[in-house]
């Protein structure tokens, strides 16, 4: 009998640390498929029901101040516009080291994030408040990767990542090869997170923080949304993020919430704890907390931190602090009340 | 204000106000269009979740259920069975209407006398019962499409003797199919939760249903047993334990009565290796702990693969910690107070019997109120199909941990109860779920899913869960005879 070709020369993938430990020091391509196969399913009908009744949960008076400033701290104020200039980039970044100027007690934001060419403006205009957020300093996220589509060499993606991190960039926001993902060839996918996540690496030797875009909304199936985030935490992201914000639907409360199922079983599996960024799409302080309460209740308060859940969001911040002058003064104000940016 | 030490997870209270109740501080029994004083001594309905009294209600004695089957024979005579189906169904969407109108005051006096949490009902019990209105009101000019030949008739009176774990919601179900099909009603709510069906009353005034069509009557299980007994009765419509129902089928049996009785049960709620694994361990929480676990539908057996038991139990645990117990008028409360002080006893006496059995008890920990009825979530783990807790319908929120090795095991384990009302099937696999479906003697089987209702649906038992179906077309055939040529009459 002759063994097929197939088994006789495995593709072997890039032996990722995590994906080792799990799958096994043999890691190739028809190893990581039948991992990533044999994930349970997922019931549609449930996870959103489920999400609902989250949603349903009544966040008010001091919990709701405590939710508003929590919301803040995790967002990463995002422009990612072909308009963008310098001027753009400053004005963003004012806004996140003062987000409300007639109220200097809100927090600041957990970071900035703009496109890769703009780092250096960023870092620049941050100057001293450059930094990490539990230093209560403002880091820079750069999307990378040839966001938002993703479709360049790996060396062009390499390329990008290296380049912002080198401007400055703490976190890089990549985005994965959708095409390859949906045509089934998820050791591809895998071998491009492993080779960006080097590209992370500073000349220290430390790592640029590693979000990974799914594209939720390209992704189409929840039962694709499980797989992706698995195969991005088996390949070494950071972070697990839902949306480039540049796709409809993006951040919706079932998907973050099965992210953020996947990050609990993923402690429970290993201890290690992976981050979440729903991105896109969450526009009001009431979406904003509804997330909140689906991390408290899934993975806990814990995550409740910059270093493990973020809102990606360019909208959001100003209806948080609209809802926080309510709060503190009693009466609504209005647009004109909050600055733009 | 917020500080750093706050726990986001204590959510500040959200409490429902009751300042939206216009309650009376004693309430008569509603016959012939108006409250009238009892006869029997009256008794207090209480706060399960406080002890505290809410108001006085009447009891009714024979002479009362004589009055009220009267009443109800009177207005079936002279208006309603001569009404036209389309004249019913204005009646009974105007009735849908009101109910939708005064939904949140009906949902906070339901919790208050029940004790089910706030979120529960006015998101499921309350627009259920608009629902359930809104159904058979538009049944009640199709009754030629029912499937009982053209022109079926009315029955008569119909006595309906309703439990009290959605005493609201089992008023509709019991109502709504009988006035949709011309028949007139003696309702007897149940002695502890008699509140809502009360406040009903001022609807059916504000609604104009001409008066004697509904008769409410509130007393305890000597009124039920007078009503059920009645001579001046054509159908008994039943909802409640067992032991009961079979007293009232021993009561009518012999009489002309029509009888339909929705008994206990014992549900298998079937968790497969294949099953969405997140979404069956919510299922299986909904499934138990929905309304405390009174829920004659409940799915307190859970049946699980034995190759993934541990990790189904230790994901279920996960999960209970996350329960918030305690007020239910609070918007945030999953698990509300036991409905009574008796049931709390009886869910207390199983549990023990659970344990000294040698079945692995756990309970999640959760601070239990100083005043009131209170049950934490349990999970009995490793129980044998000969234990108790196995057998026995404990009516509260525990649930028993049963493993199968494979599909015939899990049906053969299923249908192994004297009970036969629901079960569950958790699996990716549909051609699975067909096929065990097929096989599950239950009157509902819920696939990937647990507790939904609808009033498109019937629902009803087999075996000693009773008989006849509520619900749905299915739903108006416990209302209707067939009309055979030597039958055929004025009335329809």
């Amino acid at each position: 009998m002759t063994i097929s070709p197939k088994l006789a020369s495995p593709v072997q993938l890039s032996p990722a640390g995590r994906a080792v430990n799990l799958i096994g020091p043999d890691l190739t391509e028809k190893s990581l498929k039948l991992h990533l196969e044999g994930l349970s399913r997922v019931d549609a009908v449930g996870l959103e029901h489920r999400a609902s009744t989250l949603g349903s949960r009544s966040i008010k008076t001091t919990s709701k101040a405590l939710a508003l400033d929590t919301i803040i701290k995790l967002t990463d104020l995002t422009t990612l516009e072909g308009a963008d200039t310098p001027g753009k980039v400053r004005s963003l970044v004012a806004k996140a080291r003062t987000p409300d100027s007639s109220d200097l007690s809100a927090p600041k934001v957990a970071a900035v994030c703009v496109y890769g060419d703009m780092v250096a403006d960023a870092v620049g205009a941050l100057g001293s408040w450059h930094g990490d957020p539990d230093a209560g300093l403002i880091s820079v996220a750069a999307v990378a990767t040839a966001f938002p589509s993703g479709r360049a060499s790996l060396a062009v993606k390499q390329a990008d990542t290296r380049e912002a991190v080198a401007a400055g960039a703490d976190e890089i926001d990549m985005v994965i090869d959708r095409g390859a993902f949906l045509s089934g060839r998820y050791g591809k996918v895998f071998d491009q997170v492993v080779a960006v996540k080097e590209a992370c690496r500073r000349a220290d030797g430390t790592y640029a923080h590693l979000k990974v875009i799914l594209e939720t909304g390209e992704l189409n199936t929840y039962d694709n949304v499980r797989r992706a985030s698995w195969l991005a935490i088996l390949a070494g992201a950071d972070f697990i993020k839902t949306s480039t914000g540049k796709v409809s639907p993006a951040a919706t409360l079932p998907v973050t919430l099965l992210m953020l199922e996947v990050v609990r079983d993923w402690h429970w599996l290993t201890g290690d704890k992976i981050g979440v960024k729903p991105a896109g799409g969450i526009s009001s302080s009431k979406d904003a907390i509804k997330h909140l309460v689906a991390v408290a209740e899934t993975v806990g308060e814990q995550w409740l931190t910059p270093h493990l859940f973020r809102f990606g969001a360019s909208s959001l911040l100003n209806d948080v602090l609209l809802q926080r002058q309510k709060l503190h003064t009693g009466r609504y104000s209005g647009p004109d009340y909050v600055t733009v940016n | 204000m917020a500080n750093a030490t706050t726990s986001f997870l204590d959510y500040a209270p959200a409490p429902e106000s009751t300042a939206i109740l216009n309650l009376k501080k004693s309430y008569g029994l509603f016959i012939d269009g108006e409250f009238v004083d009892g006869r029997g001594s009256s008794f207090a309905t209480i706060s399960p979740a406080t002890e505290k009294h809410i108001a006085e209600v009447a009891n009714a004695d024979e002479a009362d259920v004589d009055r009220a089957v009267a009443a109800a024979r009177r207005a079936y005579d002279k208006t309603w069975s001569r009404m036209s189906g389309s004249d019913r169904g204005k009646y009974l969407f105007r009735i849908a209407r009101l109910v939708q109108e005064r939904a949140r005051e009906l949902a906070v006096a339901e919790s208050l006398d029940n004790g089910k949490p706030i979120r529960e009902s006015r998101d499921l019990d309350i627009p259920l019962v608009a629902a359930w209105f809104f159904y058979y009101a538009g049944w009640a000019d199709k009754l030629d499409h029912a499937g009982l030949g053209s022109n079926p008739r009315s029955l008569g009176v119909a006595a309906q003797v309703i439990p009290w774990n959605f005493p609201l919601l089992m008023l509709a179900w019991k109502i709504a199919p009988a006035l949709a099909a011309g028949n007139t009603v003696v309702l007897k709510p149940a002695e502890t939760t008699p509140l809502t069906a009360l406040i009903f009353a001022e609807i059916l005034q504000q609604a104009d249903l001409p008066r004697g069509v509904v008769n409410i009557i509130s007393g305890a299980g000597d009124t039920g047993a007078t009503l059920v007994a009645h001579p001046g009765v054509d159908k008994v419509a039943f909802t409640g334990s067992t032991a009961v129902g079979r007293a009232i089928a021993k009561t009518v049996a012999g009489t002309h009565k029509k009888v339909t009785l929705e008994l206990g049960g014992k549900a298998a709620n079937i968790v497969f290796d294949d099953a969405p694994i997140d979404q069956a361990v919510e299922g299986v929480v909904n499934g138990i702990f929905f309304n405390q676990g009174h829920v004659c539908c409940a799915g307190s057996r859970l049946l699980v693969q034995e190759n993934i038991h541990a990790e189904v139990v230790d994901r279920l645990k996960n999960r209970l910690s996350t329960l918030r117990l305690g007020d239910p008028l609070d918007k945030n409360t999953d698990i509300g107070a036991v409905n009574s002080r008796e049931q709390l006893d009886r869910i207390r006496e199983l549990s023990d019997i659970g344990e000294a059995e040698g079945a692995d008890r756990w309970t999640a920990s959760c601070v239990i109120p100083e005043n009131g009825f209170w049950f934490a979530p349990t999970i009995f783990d490793n129980v044998q199909a000969s234990n108790r807790i196995a057998r026995d319908e404990v009516f509260g929120p525990v649930l028993s941990v049963l493993t199968f090795r494979t599909p015939a095991e899990a049906v053969t384990k299923a249908n192994n109860t004297p009970y036969g009302l629901s079960a569950g099937i958790w699996s990716s696999n549909g051609s699975r779920i067909l096929a065990v479906a097929d096989r599950l003697r239950a009157g509902v089987v819920w696939a990937n899913t647990f507790n939904q209702f609808d009033p498109a649906s019937p629902f009803g038992g087999y075996k000693e869960s009773g008989y006849g179906r509520e619900g749905g077309k299915h739903g108006l055939a416990g209302y209707l005879q067939p009309t055979t040529l030597d039958s055929i009459g004025p009335a329809k």
